[in-house]
C-alpha cells in the first residue's frame, strides 16, 4: 500500500534525479539561468547563432562534469583535495615559466591538445583543502590553524595575482577564506585584519598592484579621466543600463548593445546588455534567481551531516556570490573593471566549467547526508 | 589551552558553522541589494538622463591623434616636419554594402591590396564610427574626382592629416631613420590608447629610437552626431599634445658635404666632436628617400631598395662591420710605448715581409721592395707592416687586446640609434669560445696591422679616434643635443656622458704617436701627403686599406685586375686641429681601393667644410 502510493507520487525524474545524485531545485535553477544566459548571448552577439550554439555545447560538457562530480563521493573528495591542490599549484608554477602570453598576462597553459587556465583548478581545490584541514579540527578554529590556512590560500593568490590576474586571485582567495570564515574565525581577529589591511592599503597601492590596475581604480572615481581606456567600457556600460529604464527596450533591440558601443560586451559585460534590454524589473528577477541558487547552497551547507561538506558547500556558494557581485558591481559602475565573468552567462568556457563542477561537489555533499543517513 | 584540547562536539562546531552561514546569507543580501540599490538609480531614477544619451546615442568619443615632434639640425635647420596631405577614409558603420563600395571606389581612385589589407586589419581595432584610411596621400588630381563624387557615397570621406615630411629627402636618412604605416607588431609594443588614432610610428634609427619623445599624447573630443553619424557639434575636447622636438648635433651641411663627397661611391662616414661625444655628420651611402616609406612604399620600390646589390637601405655606419686596416696602428704603436716594448726611437728593418721564428710562411709588407729602416714615426706616417707585424709578436695578443678594449673597439658605443652592432675585438678567449681552437701566433701579426678577426663600425672608429685625439676620454656619440618639452619649449639639454677614460702612462708616448699621425697628413713621405695641399689647419691623420679578400702567398694583389667588389676597402681616419681637436673623421670607401687616394679626401672635405666655415 505505501510502496505503491511512493511509486506514484515520487515521478520518474525524481528516481532519475536521484540515481544521479542531483539535487532537482539546485539543478532546474541552472538550468533556468543557463537557457536565460543563451537569449542574452544571442542579443550580445549580434544575433550569431554559431557562438550560441558554441556556447551551448560548453553548457552540455559543463553539465556532465557536474554529474561526475556529484558522483565523487564526499570521502574521495577528502582524499584528493591535497593532491589537487598540490598539483595545481605545481602546474602554476609551470605556467610562470613555460605559460602563453596573451593579452599581456601570462594564464594559459598548452599541453599541446588543449589549453587552459591551471588557476581555475585552485578555484576548487583551495575550499577543498582548507576544507578537508579544518573538517578535523575542533573549532572555532585557533591560531595554528588560521596560520596554516591562510599560508595555504595565499601560495596560489600570490601566483595568481602575479600573472596577473586580479580577479581570478580574489576569486581564489575568497573561496579560501570563506572557509575559515565558516570554521568560526573570531571576530576580534576578522577586525584586526580588517585593520591592518586599511592601514596597509596605500602600501599595496604603491607596490602590489601594477600601474593599469591602479589606473582601472582612479577610472571608477572618474570615467571621464580615461575616456579611451577603461572609462570609456564604464561610461558606455552605464549609458547602456541607464537607458534600459524600467521594462527594458525589449530582446534584440539595446541600441547601445547592438550598435556595438559595449566592449567585451558578450563576455564581463554582458550584464550592461542585459540590463539594457531587460531594464530594472529583468534586473531584479536576474539577481533573485542568482539568490535563489546562492541560498540553496547555504540550505545544502548548514544541513550537511558533516563540517567538511558544511564548510565546502558554504565556501562555495558564497564564491558563486562574489562572481555576481564583482561582476555586476563592475558593470554598474561600482567597482574597478576585474575579469571576472557574470557566471553562467558570459561567453567562455573556462570558468563555466569550474563553476558547474563546483556545484556537483555541493550536490554530492548533499546526497552524502541523504545515503548515509 | 584546556579548551583548546576539547573534543569535538559536533552539536556546537555545526551550530557555530549555521550561524555563520546566516550571517553570510544575511551579507550577500545586503551586498545585493546594493547592486540593486545602484542599478535602481541607475535605471529609474537617472532613466532620463541616460536615455537621452542612448537616443539621441550619439555621443561619439573620438581620439585626435597628436602632431609628430619636429627633427631640427644643429643650427635649426627642420630635418623632420609635418605636412598635410589628403586621406580617403572611410566610416565602417556608415556603408551599408562595404565591398560595393570598395569596388566603385576603384573607378575614381586606384588602392592595392596592400592598401586593402591595411584598411581591413585597422577596421578590427577601431572604435564604433571611428574613420579609418583606404588610401593615404591622394594627388590633386584623385582629391577632385573624388571630392565631385563623394555625394554618392554614404561614409566615405576626404580628409587632411598631418603626415611625417623629410624636406631634404634622402638627405641625412641613416641618421634620422623614418616612420611608417603602424602595424600589429608595433601596437603591441606601445600604450594601444596613447596610440588610438595615431596612424605613423618610428620604424628606424633616430624616429626609433626616440619615439617616446617624438609621438605626443591623445587627444580626445567628444562629439554629437546626427542618426547617419555626420558629426553636428563638438562637446568638448582635450586636445592632444603634440611631441617633443628634438634638436640634433648633426650638422646638416656638413652632412650634404659629406655625402656629396662620396659622389657615387659606397661607404661610410662618421664624424664626431671629440670634446663631447656629438655626432657632427653620419653619412651611410647610398642613401634613399624616407618619404616614399612614411605612406607605404609600393612593393615595387621596396624591392628595388631591398634587391639592389648597393643595399642603400643597409646603415653602414652603424651596422657596417670592416676590417679597420692601418687606421689601428697608432692605438698599437701607443700601446707598445706604454707597455715599453717598443721606444720612439728604437728601429726595425723592413725589408718587404716578416718571418715568425720557426715558420716558413712570410708576412708582407704592401710595399714589395720594403721601407728599410723604420721607427715608429716612420712606420706611421709610411703606413709600414712589417715594423707593426714585429710590435705585434712583441706585445702578444693579450696586451693588444686589452688596450684596443679601452679606446671602444669590440662594444656597442651606445648611440642613440637603432641598429648599431659590436664589432669584434678577437682574443684567446674569443676564439676559444666561438671556433674551439687555441690562438695561433700569425693571427697576432694579422691583427697587428688591422686585419684577420678585427671589425670595426665606422662609428666605432671614429669614436675611437675621438677618443685618441682627446688623450683617451671616450664619449658616449650622440645624435640628439636637447630636446625641446612640449608645451612650455622647455629645451632639455642631454649632457654629454664619458664611456671610459684611458689614463696615459706617459703623456710624451701620446704625443710621439699624435706627431707621427700629423706627419701621415703634412711630412713628405706621409701616406696622406696628398690632402694638405692649401690646408689652412694642420690635421692627424691614418690611411688605412682593408682587404677584402685574401690574396694566396705569392700572388700580387693587382687593382685592375681584381673585380670591383673584392677590391680592398679604402679607410682614413683623422683629427684636425692637431694642436686643438674640434672634429674626428673616420671614412670607409667600400671597395675603393687605396685610403690615400679615394677615403683622405672625403674626411678633407668634411674638416674643411666644418673648420673653416665656422670660424
Amino acid at each position: 500500500m505505501n510502496q505503491s502510493l511512493d511509486s506514484d507520487s515520487v515521478s520518474i525524474t525524481r528516481r532519475i534525479l536521484d540515481a544521479l545524485r542531483l539535487d532537482p531545485v539546485l539543478l532546474s535553477l541552472l538550468v533556468i539561468l543557463a537557457l536565460f544566459g543563451s537569449l542574452v548571448l544571442y542579443s550580445a552577439t549580434g544575433s550569431d547563432q554559431s557562438a550560441v550554439l558554441r556556447q551551448g555545447t560548453r553548457i552540455l560538457v559543463a553539465m556532465m562534469l557536474l554529474v561526475a562530480a556529484a558522483n565523487v563521493p564526499v570521502r574521495m573528495l577528502r582524499k584528493v583535495s591535497i593532491w589537487l591542490y598540490l598539483g595545481g599549484v605545481g602546474l602554476l608554477v609551470a605556467v610562470m615559466f613555460y605559460g602563453e602570453v596573451g593579452k599581456g598576462a601570462q594564464r594559459w597553459l598548452d599541453l599541446g591538445f588543449i589549453r587552459f587556465q591551471p588557476s581555475e583548478i585552485l578555484k576548487l581545490a583551495v575550499p577543498m583543502i582548507v576544507a578537508t584541514y579544518l573538517a578535523d579540527r575542533v573549532l572555532p578554529v585557533g591560531f595554528k590553524e588560521l596560520v596554516v590556512s591562510s599560508v595555504l590560500v595565499l601560495i596560489p593568490v600570490m601566483l595568481i595575482a602575479r600573472q596577473p590576474d586580479l580577479g581570478t586571485a580574489i576569486l581564489v582567495g575568497s573561496a579560501g577564506f570563506f572557509v575559515l570564515f565558516l570554521a568560526g574565525v573570531r571576530w576580534r581577529i576578522i577586525i584586526s585584519l580588517a585593520v591592518m589591511f586599511s592601514a596597509m592599503a596605500p602600501l599595496l597601492w604603491k607596490f602590489a598592484l601594477h600601474e593599469y590596475q591602479r589606473k582601472r581604480i582612479l577610472t571608477l572615481l572618474d570615467p571621464e579621466s580615461d575616456p579611451l581606456g577603461s572609462g570609456y567600457h564604464i561610461i558606455q556600460s552605464k549609458i547602456a543600463i541607464g537607458s534600459g529604464g524600467v521594462y527594458g527596450k525589449g530582446w534584440l533591440n539595446g541600441t547601445q548593445s547592438q550598435l556595438d558601443f559595449i566592449p567585451e560586451r558578450s563576455t564581463d559585460f554582458i550584464f550592461s546588455v542585459f540590463g539594457e534590454e531587460f531594464g530594472f524589473f529583468g534586473s531584479v528577477v536576474l539577481i533573485l534567481i542568482y539568490l535563489a541558487i546562492i541560498f540553496r547552497g547555504l540550505y545544502i551547507a548548514a544541513h550537511s551531516n558533516e563540517n567538511f561538506g558544511r564548510l565546502l558547500a558554504g565556501a562555495l556558494s558564497l564564491t558563486f556570490f562574489v562572481y555576481l557581485f564583482v561582476n555586476t558591481g563592475m558593470v554598474a559602475g561600482m567597482l574597478p573593471v576585474v575579469g571576472v565573468p557574470l557566471p553562467l552567462i558570459s561567453y567562455g568556457g573556462t570558468s563555466m566549467v569550474t563553476l558547474m563542477m563546483g556545484f556537483g561537489l555541493i550536490m554530492s555533499i548533499r546526497s552524502a547526508k541523504r545515503f548515509l543517513v | 589551552m584546556s579548551k583548546r584540547e576539547q573534543l569535538k562536539d559536533d552539536f556546537l562546531e555545526s551550530r557555530l558553522i549555521r550561524r555563520r552561514l546566516v550571517l553570510a546569507a544575511i551579507f550577500t543580501v545586503i551586498l545585493l541589494g546594493l547592486v540593486l540599490g545602484r542599478l535602481y538609480v541607475l535605471q529609474v531614477v537617472s532613466y532620463e538622463h541616460f536615455s537621452t544619451l542612448s537616443d539621441s546615442n550619439r555621443i561619439r568619443i573620438k581620439a585626435l591623434p597628436p602632431t609628430r615632434g619636429l627633427i631640427f639640425d644643429r643650427h635649426g635647420v627642420v630635418m623632420a616636419n609635418n605636412l598635410p596631405t589628403y586621406r580617403l577614409e572611410i566610416v565602417r558603420e556608415q556603408v551599408a554594402d562595404l565591398d560595393a563600395t570598395l569596388e566603385q571606389l576603384r573607378q575614381y581612385v586606384e588602392y592595392t591590396d596592400q592598401d586593402l589589407k591595411r584598411f581591413r586589419q585597422s577596421s578590427k581595432r577601431r572604435r564604433p564610427f571611428e574613420s579609418i584610411p583606404l588610401r593615404l596621400n591622394l594627388d590633386d588630381a584623385e582629391v577632385a574626382r573624388l571630392a565631385v563624387n563623394l555625394h554618392k557615397f554614404e561614409g566615405v570621406e576626404i580628409n587632411a592629416r598631418l603626415t611625417r615630411n623629410y624636406p631634404h629627402g634622402e638627405h641625412a636618412v641613416h641618421a634620422l631613420g623614418y616612420v611608417g604605416r603602424i602595424d600589429e607588431r608595433d601596437l603591441s609594443e606601445v600604450n594601444e590608447v596613447e596610440y588610438a588614432g595615431t596612424t605613423h610610428i618610428g620604424k628606424l634609427g633616430l624616429e626609433k629610437f626616440y619615439e617616446h619623445e617624438l609621438h605626443g599624447s591623445v587627444g580626445v573630443q567628444q562629439v554629437e552626431v546626427n542618426a547617419n553619424g555626420r558629426t553636428l557639434r563638438v562637446l568638448s575636447e582635450s586636445p592632444p599634445i603634440q611631441g617633443n622636438n628634438l634638436h640634433l648635433t648633426i650638422d646638416s651641411r656638413l652632412q650634404r658635404v659629406a655625402e656629396e663627397a662620396f659622389a657615387d661611391r659606397n661607404g661610410a662616414a662618421v664624424a664626431i666632436d671629440p670634446t663631447n661625444g656629438e655626432i657632427l655628420a653620419l653619412v651611410s651611402m647610398p642613401i634613399f628617400n624616407p618619404n616614399l616609406f612614411v605612406n607605404g612604399i609600393s612593393y615595387d620600390n621596396y624591392n628595388a631598395l631591398r634587391d639592389s646589390p648597393e643595399r642603400p637601405l643597409f646603415n653602414r655606419a652603424l651596422s657596417g662591420q670592416y676590417p679597420p686596416g692601418s687606421t689601428t696602428k697608432p692605438f698599437y704603436g701607443l700601446a707598445g710605448l706604454e707597455a715599453r716594448v717598443n721606444q720612439k726611437d728604437e728601429k726595425t728593418w723592413c725589408g718587404g715581409y716578416y718571418l715568425l721564428p720557426n715558420e716558413e710562411r712570410r708576412y708582407r709588407d704592401w710595399k714589395k721592395e720594403g721601407h728599410g729602416h723604420m721607427n715608429l714615426n716612420d712606420a706611421i706616417a709610411q703606413s709600414c707592416d712589417v715594423y707593426f707585424y714585429d710590435l705585434a709578436y712583441r706585445l702578444g695578443i693579450d696586451r693588444m687586446s686589452e688596450f684596443m678594449a679601452q679606446f671602444g673597439f669590440g662594444v656597442k658605443t651606445g648611440v642613440d640609434s637603432t641598429g648599431e652592432r659590436n664589432g669584434l675585438l678577437p682574443s684567446r678567449e674569443w676564439k676559444r669560445r666561438n671556433e674551439g681552437m687555441p690562438w695561433f701566433p700569425g693571427e697576432t701579426l694579422i691583427t697587428g696591422i688591422g686585419q684577420g678577426a678585427l671589425l670595426v663600425t665606422p662609428l666605432q672608429l671614429a669614436n675611437s679616434t675621438a677618443a685618441f685625439a682627446v688623450k683617451g676620454t671616450r664619449y658616449q656619440p650622440r645624435l640628439v643635443r636637447s630636446v625641446e618639452k612640449i608645451p612650455d619649449y622647455n629645451m632639455i639639454d642631454i649632457a654629454s656622458r664619458v664611456t671610459g677614460r684611458y689614463e696615459l702612462l706617459k703623456p710624451k708616448n701620446w704625443e710621439h704617436v699624435h706627431n707621427a699621425m700629423v706627419n701621415v697628413v703634412h711630412g713628405l713621405r706621409g701616406t696622406a701627403q696628398g690632402i694638405n695641399r692649401g690646408m689652412e689647419y694642420k690635421t692627424a691623420g691614418k690611411t688605412g686599406t682593408a682587404q677584402v679578400f685574401e690574396i694566396a702567398q705569392d700572388e700580387e694583389y693587382d687593382e685592375e685586375t681584381v673585380a670591383e667588389k673584392l677590391r680592398d676597402h679604402a679607410l682614413f681616419v683623422s683629427y684636425a686641429p692637431a694642436e686643438d681637436p674640434k672634429i674626428a673623421v673616420a671614412v670607409i670607401v667600400e671597395n675603393g681601393g687605396s685610403g690615400s687616394s679615394v677615403a683622405a679626401p672625403i674626411a678633407r672635405q668634411i674638416m674643411d667644410a666644418y673648420l673653416l666655415e665656422k670660424s
